[in-house]
């Protein structure tokens, strides 16, 4: 599979983001997006996820079933961490799973994998930047997508949480999987480049 | 179908939890009701033929009040954005939402009414005149609101515009609630007649609130 975006222009508030904007991202490989702040790395993810609409170009995933959309083959990871203090790790993983649909890793495993899985019944209000930032990864772990839109993923994570998810992108890759990461720090896995110019 | 019952059930377990607010509606609904008796004086028959609209008026504010919540909730932490992703249609989303409100605010209004009721000296059939009533508008209530709240889910203090918004389009879903009800104690309208009307703009208000609160979602951001 191949992820190609064509002449991408984004238009947000009658101001112009970025224009001609075009890359190809393989099977099994990593695109970092960087750039300075507001150069649109943002919408760029949001505009693939499907969640902003792009107002010229295209971008399109060959070799993947006609029928589903774009957006139904992403994960995307934004600031947000989407979880419900209420509910538990597991609660929140097995509703991911149930409402996404293709199953990939059990809740329980995908916990223990991000090592949350001493924490998986107690009410995600209890957990720390850190941790609720872990179990959005866990996330993308539940149900089986093949790109991975994330956006500042390492974002409140530690060394050693860094490590874990470094481990996760590559097995991610390894598997035929693609990732697009907008970041602003280096990353522990090898990556082509597109850097985003401020007045494009 | 799994992925519609899984958004049900989440959003029911929310509304039940700490902070889910289910509560609030009913807390706020019996205390207008409670408090109407002492502001109308202890004159029994005057409550009892007010009783009826004084339990449609305070139904409807206490559906407004949880209502600013329904996508704004989802839309603040980013979940909004991971269920616009999902294979279940935006449409199926608002409808799996909408109904899980309903059952954890409007419903138990409807369920509270009859005992409500007695406060306001309702003679028995009263009682079970309104609780039909609202048993069948409130959804209504809750779908005319669901536009509002989606139009109204990027912002901070969206509540008084969201009332504001909706309120015009609820006052026919009162009128007719409110007239079933007195059809049903008597008078020259057979009872079916305004309880039609009634069910017609619940069945409305599933089909055009849904669509109407799944453009709005997709028309948020531009």
């Amino acid at each position: 599979m191949r992820l190609v975006v064509k002449g991408l222009a984004s238009i947000r508030s009658g101001r112009p983001v970025f224009s001609g904007l075009g890359f190809e991202v393989e099977s099994g490989e990593a695109l970092a997006v960087t750039g300075p702040n507001g150069v649109g790395k943002s919408s760029l993810l949001r505009i693939i996820a499907g969640l902003l609409p792009a107002s010229e170009g295209q971008f399109l995933l060959e070799g993947s079933d006609a029928e589903t959309p774009l957006s139904e083959e992403a994960h995307y990871l934004g600031h947000r961490d989407g979880l419900k203090p209420s509910l538990s790790p597991f609660e929140t993983l097995s509703f991911w799973q149930a409402l996404l649909g293709r199953p990939l890793v059990d809740p329980s495993n995908a916990l223990i994998q991000v090592g949350l899985g001493h924490a998986a019944h107690l009410p995600s209000a209890y957990l720390s930047a850190g941790q609720r930032r872990r179990l959005a990864l866990a996330r993308l772990l539940v149900s089986r997508r093949s790109i991975w839109l994330l956006d500042e993923p390492t974002s409140a994570l530690d060394a050693q949480s860094e490590g874990m998810f470094n481990g996760l992108v590559n097995e991610h890759l390894t598997s035929g999987g693609m990732v697009v990461v907008a970041t602003h720090t280096p990353l522990g896995f090898s990556t082509r480049s597109l850097v985003m110019q401020g007045g494009a | 179908m799994a992925a519609f019952l899984a958004l049900f059930r989440r959003d029911l377990l929310l509304g039940a939890r700490i902070g889910g607010g289910a509560g609030v509606g009913l807390v706020f609904f019996l205390m207008l009701v409670t408090i109407m008796p002492f502001a109308v004086g202890p004159d029994m028959a005057l409550l009892a033929r007010i009783g009826p609209a004084i339990l449609w008026v305070a139904a409807l504010l206490a559906t407004l009040i949880g209502l600013d919540r329904l996508f704004q909730a989802d839309d603040e932490d980013g979940s909004l954005d991971l269920l616009r992703m999902s294979p279940l249609p935006l449409p199926l989303i608002v409808l799996a939402k909408g109904l899980a409100h309903w059952i954890s605010t409007g419903l138990p209004l409807a369920l509270a009414a009859p005992l409500l009721g007695l406060l306001l000296a309702l003679e028995p059939k009263a009682l079970l005149a309104v609780t039909v009533t609202l048993l069948v508008g409130t959804p209504a209530l809750t779908f005319i609101g669901a536009i509002g709240a989606a139009l109204t889910a990027g912002m901070r203090r969206g509540g008084l515009i969201l009332s504001v918004l909706v309120m015009p389009l609820m006052i026919p879903v009162l009128i007719f609630g409110i007239s079933a009800t007195s059809a049903a104690l008597g008078g020259t309208i057979p009872f079916m007649t305004p309880f039609s009307i009634l069910i017609a703009l619940t069945l409305f208000a599933f089909v055009s609130g849904t669509v109407a609160a799944t453009l709005a979602i997709q028309n948020a951001e531009g």
